[in-house]
This record gives C-alpha cells, structure tokens and sequence, in this order.
C-alpha cells in the first residue's frame, strides 16, 4: 500500500502523468514521515521542560515568545551559534558519524508508524505497510545503541566509554522485556504488521486484553530510551555526562533532540500497539481525526514517561540490572508463555476470534476477560512475593542493626 | 517495467560495494573498533540482498540479530581487550593466505558459479512468482512434526547451552585472579 | 531480474574474503568477525539459490534462520572464550593461546 494511498490524492489534485504523481507523492510522503517528527521535536522539549518544571514547583521556560513556546528555538539558535569542537584524540569519522545515526535511527522508525485511515485503497496513511513493522522496530532500535556506542568509544574519554559500556549492559538487556512485550499484540493480530494491529484493535483494545504486556512494553521502552530511573547512560552524578560528555553545539544538540524524540516515538508506538492507534471516534468519516487520537493517545503516554521520569529517582547500575534479568525477564517470558497457551485454548474451544480485525465487541469480550484476569493474578502474585521479600528484607535488616546495638552496648 | 529493474540492478551495484568493501575494512583494519563498525556496514549490505530477494523477514532478523546483538557484541569485546585492538602486525603469512583466498575463489568460480552461468538447470520463473516467502509459512515449518520440529528444539538447546556455556567461561573467578595479580 | 550467478559470485567473493581473515589475521576477535562474514556469505548463497531453484519449499529459508541463530551461538561462546583467554594470558592472538602445548 504504502505511498499509493499519497500518489492517488496528487493524481486526483490533476496530476495526469501517474510516474509524475508517483514522483510528487513519494517525495511528499518522505517529507511528511521525516519532517513532522523533526518539528515535534521543537514542542515535546518546550512540553517536558513546563512539565518538568510543574512537578518541581517552578514556572518553567516563559521569557520567549508566547509562554516561552519559542525557548526551544531560541535554545536551537545557541547551540547552533557554538563552537563545533572535535577533540583531537577523537576518531573523527565515527565521533562525526555517531550523532547522525542516533537521530536517523529514531527517525527511520516512523517508517512504518500508520499515521490515519484510508479508504481507497483500504488501509491506512503509513510511509511503509511493512509485513514485519513490528520486527524493523525493534532492529531499528537497536541501530541507536550502536550510535551511542560508537558516540563514546568515538570520543576517546573515559567517563563517554563507560557511559558506553553501559549502554551495552542496560539497552541490550532490557531490548529482551521489549520483545516480549511486542511479541503479545503480534500474537493476538496474528501479524507483524503495524497497520494489521491497528485493525485488530477495531472492537477492543489490546491493553484491556494484555495490560501487563503494556506495562513491561511501557517500562523497557524508558529504561531503551536511558531516562530515569534508568538514565545510567548519562547519570551525572557518576559520570558527568557519561556517552556524549565531548560533544558540543549541534552534535549535542541532535543527541537531545534524538532522545526527545525517541521517547515520543516509544509512546506512538505505545498507542498503536496496545491503544489502538488512529481509531477513534469518526476516525473514518473524517480521517485527520484519526491522526489527532494517535497523537492524543501518544501524548498521554508521553507524558506518562515524563512522569515517571520527574519522580523517580535513579537507580544503581546493579539494580537495573537486576531488576531486568530477575524480574523482567522471566515475568515476561511466563506472561508470553501464558497468553499463548490461553488464547490457542479459546481459539480452539471457539471462545476467542482467531481474526480479531472481524470479530464483534461480544466475541471479543471472554478472550478480554480471561486474559484480563490472568494478568491481575499474575500481577498479585508478583507483588505478593516482592512484599513478603521486602518484608523479609526488612526483617533481616532490623535483626542486624539489633545485633550491632547489642555489640556496641556490649563495648 | 524499465526503470524498476534499473532500480534493482543500482540497489545490487550499491549493496554489492557496501558488503564486499566492508568485508575487505574488517580483513585488512588495523582499528578492531573499526572493524567493528565495517562489520556492520558488510552485513548491512547482505540484509540489502536479502531485500532484494524478497525475504524481508530475514533482512529485518539480520538487521537485528547481527547488528544489533552479535556486532555489539564483538564492540563489547574489541573494548574489554582493548590494550590489544591495534597489533603492530596484523596479519600471519599474508602472501600465501592471500593466495589460498584467490584460489578458493577460483574453485567456487569454477564448481559453481560457472555451471549456474552456463544455465545448467535453469531457473523456472513460472516458480519465483509462486514463492513462500511470508514468515507464516516459516513460523509453521518450524514447528511441523514433518518439517523442521527436531532441528529447531536442537538449536533452542544450542542457544540455552551456548548461553550457560559463554557465562561460566567468561565468568570471573574471583579467588584465582586475587592469586595471580596479587 | 539479477541472475543468479552474480549473487554465487558475491557471496564466492565474501567467503573468500572471510576465508582470509580466518586464516591471516592474528587477532582472535578479527578472526571470529572473520568467521561471521563466511557465515553470511553461506547464506547469501542458501537463500539465492532457494530463491530460484525451489522457491516454493521452505526449506532454503528454514536453513538460513538457523544459519543465523548458530551464528549467534557461535559469536557468544567465541568471544567468551577470547575474553578468558585474555584475562589469563593478556593477549588475544589465538597462538599463544598454547599452555597445553608440551
């Protein structure tokens, strides 16, 4: 499907030629799907810093423009103003090169992001209807640690190459919850394809049927994203500015702006995958509308990830880690172990559509219900041992501050 | 169709150049790093191939798998040894070897890439159109009882192993290395 | 459509080019990036010719897929054992490497 959809409306704008209006439309196509992210950038950072500043009590950026709305373009112009340093035991090609590829590979995802219905053909706005959207996600994701790596090993500066060690130990880990997250709404649409998971949505949506995918989806997103609580990467306190401490100017400026992004981009995909993307109320009759929900559901989730960034505080290196590989993982990998089982045994006794793009709101609802309920038993089981182990934990803790009193009385 | 097929020949020439040149930075680098990063490049180009074939699937599993995991990987080693990546002499007998991988090259010319050319059982295009190339049809071979059910639960078992296996060899032991660096 | 002889004709060249690594260079970790680029050129060839010959069994494309999954395995062990190497012997040229040597 992909541009055809955009080349049918500049055919009908009274573009005769059909190659001239392939030309106009994919040209078009590729600088709506690269362009909006670039200009979104400019709000989500004016966005974050008001945000950020409510949570801490403070007014936030409001000296230029209108609510200070033009900050951001004013903090563009410095940083665009600045010296361009390369440091001279920097490996100057990849140290140049690793800026490009950490934004390129938040853009690229955007690819295959369905943007709004449409009718003729049947389908949707989307720069690539790719069978494997799901899949290229994720490989594209992993292009950004790499850009990261490359960033602090690039530099020649200690405190960028530990910052990059980390990124292999926290990204690579936590890209394992993330799969296994995606892996749920791939299974219930029965498809990789990012527009097919919209459809499936039509009568429910997939983070009534799999919250605790959503939730694990929601989580490794931020720690991929390295924003606190998982913000190691950078952690200021430890590493000054861990991978990108030698870039200046503009090249900064893209690694911020790629993060930005990526944290937008992690909340579309969150929409699309578990909220439904454009669907929405009249999102047919009037298909912009379906572009305004996906950005409205984006949006809440972005916040959400703003929310959980403001208020926690960060972690050790080991209790990330520990944290993904002893509950992450193996939570992940029992819900997809579940949910499969599950949904095979309903598809086989009849009481789940195996095609959920067709299937009613009543066909989908005991599917919605079982599934539902497993993952709040899952949810309380978990919480109960974390509890009891805290408790233990405690226990363990008071028991041994008893025993120092007891010696220090003792002396 | 003239100009699509233009296309695909320009995307052959372009994916051709990235992974054979990427393949000769990794062999001739001094820069392990940088190796790395040609590593990459080389097998970015054999997922461009894949394209091309119309296997996206596994463009998008190479992507993933050798980019964003074993490459990694290999960064991840370049940097633990690091105080090695740059070996004043790279190579073991280059001449010979050099001239054993020309030789090789020569036997594959000959052996097959000769008959393929002569057309020695021609390719059916009736059958290219008629492909399976969707991962459905993958994911169902994969677990057929008269398909591929025994090779995949062996390689599940390989990776399972292949993963305890890295950990105990790569793993610390502590006391051991107190004793020595002492 | 590309002929099938120039895609055996890259990946001829690609394992060539991995079999020289292989053998040439003294670096473990080249050697094992080596070994990954003969891996891939196996499999240029495998899909090229499950393309055209016999495109409508799964076969060729199963074989890849586990093609790269040992690919895997191997890199993970490979480089764990280039690393314990390293830690006990600071070098990771797989010659010296030779303690069992008599």
């Amino acid at each position: 499907m992909d541009c055809v959809s955009l080349c049918q409306v500049v055919q009908n704008l009274g573009v005769a030629d059909p190659s001239i209006a392939r030309f106009i439309g994919l040209l078009i196509g590729v600088l709506l799907v690269s362009g909006v992210p670039l200009l979104t950038v400019v709000i989500l950072i004016w966005y974050e810093r008001k945000f950020a500043a409510r949570i801490q009590d403070r007014i936030g950026p409001n000296r230029v423009g209108p609510f200070g709305l033009l900050q951001t373009v004013a903090d563009l112009l410095k940083l665009l103003g600045k010296e361009d340093i390369t440091p001279a035991s920097a490996d100057r090609i990849l140290y140049n090169a690793a800026p490009i590829l950490s934004f390129g590979s938040v853009v690229m995802i955007w690819a295959v992001i369905p943007f709004m219905y449409s009718a003729n053909p049947p389908g949707a706005y989307v720069g690539v209807d790719l069978d494997i959207g799901a899949l290229y996600f994720i490989a594209i994701a992993s292009l950004g640690t790499l850009a990261i790596m490359t960033a602090g090993w690039a530099s020649n500066n200690k405190y960028a190459l530990l910052g990059a060690f980390r990124v292999v130990a926290l990204l690579v880990s936590y890209e394992i919850p993330l799969v296994f997250a995606l892996v749920i709404p791939v299974m219930l649409a029965g498809s990789m394809s990012l527009v097919d998971i919209i459809y499936a949505q039509s009568s429910m949506w997939f983070i009534f049927i799999a919250p605790l995918a959503a939730f694990m989806f929601f989580l490794s997103s931020q720690a991929e994203t390295g924003r606190a609580p998982f913000d190691l990467i950078e952690a200021e306190s430890e590493l000054v500015a861990g991978f990108n401490i030698e870039y200046s100017g503009m090249k900064f400026g893209m690694f911020f702006a790629a993060e930005f992004l990526h944290v937008f981009t992690n909340g579309i995909l969150f929409a699309v995958l578990f909220m439904g993307g454009f669907l929405g109320l009249f999102h047919e009759l009037i298909p912009p509308l379906g572009f305004a929900w996906l950005g409205l559901k984006g949006a809440l989730i972005y916040l959400c990830f703003l929310w959980l960034r403001n208020t926690l505080p960060r972690l050790r290196i080991d209790q990330v880690m520990g944290f993904n590989w002893f509950f992450l993982v193996p939570i992940s990998i029992l819900n997809v172990i579940l949910t499969a089982l599950v949904l095979k045994l309903m598809q086989v006794a009849g009481w789940a559509p195996t095609d959920f793009a067709s299937a009613t709101f009543l066909e989908v609802l005991p599917i919605t219900v079982v599934l539902f309920a497993k993952d709040v038993i899952m949810i309380v089981m978990i919480m109960g041992r974390v509890v009891l182990e805290g408790r233990e934990a405690r226990a363990a803790e008071q028991q041994m501050n008893e025993d120092l009193l007891v010696t220090a009385a003792g002396d | 169709m003239g100009d699509v097929n233009f296309f695909l020949w320009l995307a052959f020439v372009v994916f051709t150049i990235i992974t054979l040149g990427g393949a000769i930075a990794v062999v001739t680098t001094r820069n392990l790093f940088r190796g790395t990063i040609w590593l990459m490049v080389s097998l970015f180009g054999v997922a461009g191939y894949y394209v091309l074939l119309e296997v996206p699937f596994l463009a998008a599993v190479q992507v993933l798998v050798y980019i964003g995991a074993i490459a990694i990987l290999f960064t991840f080693a370049v940097m633990l040894t690091r105080s090695l990546t740059a070996l004043t002499d790279r190579y073991n007998r280059p001449v010979a070897n050099i001239v054993g991988a020309v030789a090789l090259f020569a036997l594959l010319m000959l052996g097959v890439i000769l008959p393929v050319w002569y057309g020695i059982g021609q390719p059916d295009t009736t059958i290219i159109n008629a492909a399976v190339t969707d991962t459905e049809a993958l994911g169902a071979a994969l677990v057929d009882k008269d398909g591929f059910v025994l090779p995949f639960e062996v390689v599940s078992l390989l990776l399972t192993a292949a993963m305890i296996g890295a950990i105990v060899i790569a793993r610390e032991v502590e006391e051991d290395e107190k004793g020595k660096r002492g | 459509m590309i002929p099938l002889w120039l895609y055996l004709l890259v990946s001829a060249a690609l394992f060539s080019i991995g079999t020289f690594g292989v053998l040439a260079r003294r670096n473990g970790v080249a050697v094992l990036m080596s070994v990954e680029l003969m891996l891939n050129a196996v499999n240029i060839n495998l899909i090229a010719f499950w393309r055209y010959y016999t495109p409508t069994e799964i076969n060729g494309f199963a074989f890849a897929a586990f093609v790269v999954v040992i690919a895997a395995a191997e890199a993970a062990v490979g480089l764990a054992i280039i690393i314990s190497v390293y830690r006990s012997r600071h070098s990771v040229i797989p010659e010296e490497a030779d303690m069992l040597k008599g």
